[in-house]
């Protein structure tokens, strides 16, 4: 699996993308997707949420286990992905793309992201 | 434990298909190829292939085998004919269970031969129970954990499967029986047992030959949709099928009358067993008073239910989830749990699970929450 190159990663396997107009995508990365299995309950927050860097905003269930969901940036969330909501096998199958899970209008630059080739090099994958 | 995890015969052959491997009772196991998900739904509309290879194998032999394992176990196995098999338990003397096993009886040469099959996590402590308590009898208990792989095939197009690589008599071979014969040129004991809820077979072999086998047995599958299984999907196979897993549903803590499974118990068998006089008991506690019941629970939300969840009422803990998953067939939660005897019958009102804080509406029901059609 490749992490694409105009991403930036958390530890906590999450990935924002480059801001547009002020608002950053999150998502969780492949290498995450693949060690939860099969995603089949997402609960995001919600638009007008805060979220905290480094603090969880929701959750991921699978078919063996529930997995926190951290944000990667700290802000206001403007929008969250309903079609993961509908069919969060989305995240499996695309994590990097229709899979996304909420976007943040940020409030702060997002510190200690790591780039495509650190969090490759991090995840081993 | 410090050790070093056990690998099976297949080791290789699964890392060679991207696995993800996981660590279950000491041996490094498959828990799933790809999606665990599709492994489930491949076993309940075509067939799965499984390696099982960490069940405990452990082999009873001697004039007396018969009368030794009726003693040691709560089931009647002289009753047990040749080529047939027995779920049965292994309790301690106070009645609580200490492991769930199939004995297979094997066909008969100088002396009677039964295979016992014990789980995993148990298997040491079920040999070493068994080897104390054959004190007297004239019969040998044999370590066999290393003596076979077993693979399992299961599913609605297992027989199909099965038949293009064998010519044994499938058709004759009835549920919970076992026959020897000979797998794409691998010789087996071929039983009809799982744990998927499905039709299928269990292929106990030579580790020599099991990636023969498996390999035979995936070209032979491949016309049906056959596809490689792990751990992950043979729980929720399980689960959905309402049999128990030791370490969930079946503890010590417990008796198989707890456990609603007294229809193991043989009082009637001839001599006495260890557990008798508790079992007894037990069995009247049950009929009077039973303290809880294990029973179905299915979700109304979409948040999964995990072990060790506590079920409420009006904000009172009832009752213990035993095993929660994600329900593929059912496309919701489901759980066995454990529930205060007043609130399990189907269709109770007002039952939650404790998810995390919150109390989600569950709706009890019988077991199981799948069975197929025949």
């Amino acid at each position: 699996m490749s992490n694409p190159q105009q991403l930036r990663y958390s530890k906590e396997h999450e990935w924002l993308s480059a801001l547009e107009d002020g608002v950053a995508t999150v998502g969780i990365t492949e290498f995450a997707a693949n060690a939860l299995g099969d995603v089949v309950y997402a609960q995001l927050p919600e638009v007008g949420d805060t979220v905290t860097a480094g603090e969880t905003c929701g959750e991921l269930e699978s078919t063996k286990s529930v997995s926190d969901l951290y944000s990667p940036v700290t802000g206001e969330v403007t929008a969250a992905n309903q079609d993961v909501v509908d069919d969060p096998s989305l995240v499996n199958s695309a994590p990097f793309e229709g899979g996304w899970l909420f976007k943040v209008r940020v409030a702060e630059e997002p510190k200690d992201l790591l780039s495509a080739d650190e969090y490759t090099a991090f995840s081993g994958n | 434990m410090s050790t070093a995890p056990r690998l099976t015969a297949l080791d290789a052959l699964h890392r060679s298909l991207g696995a993800t491997m996981t660590d279950f009772a000491g041996w490094d196991m498959p828990l799933r190829y790809a999606s665990e998900r599709d492994e489930h739904n491949a076993v309940r509309t075509r067939a799965g292939l499984f390696d099982l290879s960490h069940m405990g194998e452990i082999t009873v032999t001697g004039p007396q085998a018969a009368a030794f394992l009726s003693y040691a176990l709560v089931g009647n196995i002289a009753t047990v004919g040749v080529g047939r098999a027995r779920y049965t338990m292994i309790v301690e003397a106070d009645g609580g269970i200490l492991d769930d096993l199939i004995v297979y009886r094997l066909a008969e040469t100088e002396a009677p031969e039964y295979l016992v099959v014990a789980n995993a996590g148990n298997a040491q402590l079920v040999l070493d129970t068994l080897t104390e308590r054959a004190g007297d009898f004239d019969a040998e208990v044999r370590d066999d954990r290393d003596a076979y792989a077993l693979l399992a095939v299961q599913g609605p197009d297992s027989p199909a499967v099965l038949k293009s690589v064998t010519d044994a008599d499938l058709d004759g071979l009835k549920y919970y029986a076992g026959l020897p014969g000979t797998v794409a040129g691998v010789p087996a004991l071929i039983a009809r047992t799982g744990y998927t809820g499905e039709d299928g077979f269990e292929l106990f072999v030579d580790p020599a030959h099991a990636e023969q086998l498996w390999k035979a047995l995936t070209e032979a599958g491949a016309p049906y949709g056959l596809i490689p299984c792990g751990l992950s999907c043979r729980d929720t196979l399980r689960l959905e099928a309402g049999m128990p897993l030791y370490g969930h549903e079946l503890t010590t803590a417990l008796t198989p009358f707890d456990a609603g499974l007294g229809r193991v118990v043989k009082f009637e068998k001839e001599g006495d067993f260890v557990g008798r006089e508790a079992l007894t008991a037990a069995a009247e506690r049950a009929e009077t008073a039973p303290p809880r019941k294990l029973v179905g629970l299915v979700a109304e939300g979409r948040r999964v239910p995990r072990a060790g969840f506590s079920v409420v009422v009006d904000g009172q803990v009832v009752g213990e989830v035993t095993s929660g998953a994600p329900s593929p067939t059912l496309g919701k939660p489901i759980a066995m749990a454990y529930v205060d005897a007043a609130h399990a019958e189907p269709g109770t009102e007002g039952v939650g699970v404790d998810i995390r804080g919150t109390h989600e509406p569950y709706e009890v029901v019988a077991l199981p929450f799948y069975k197929r059609r025949k």
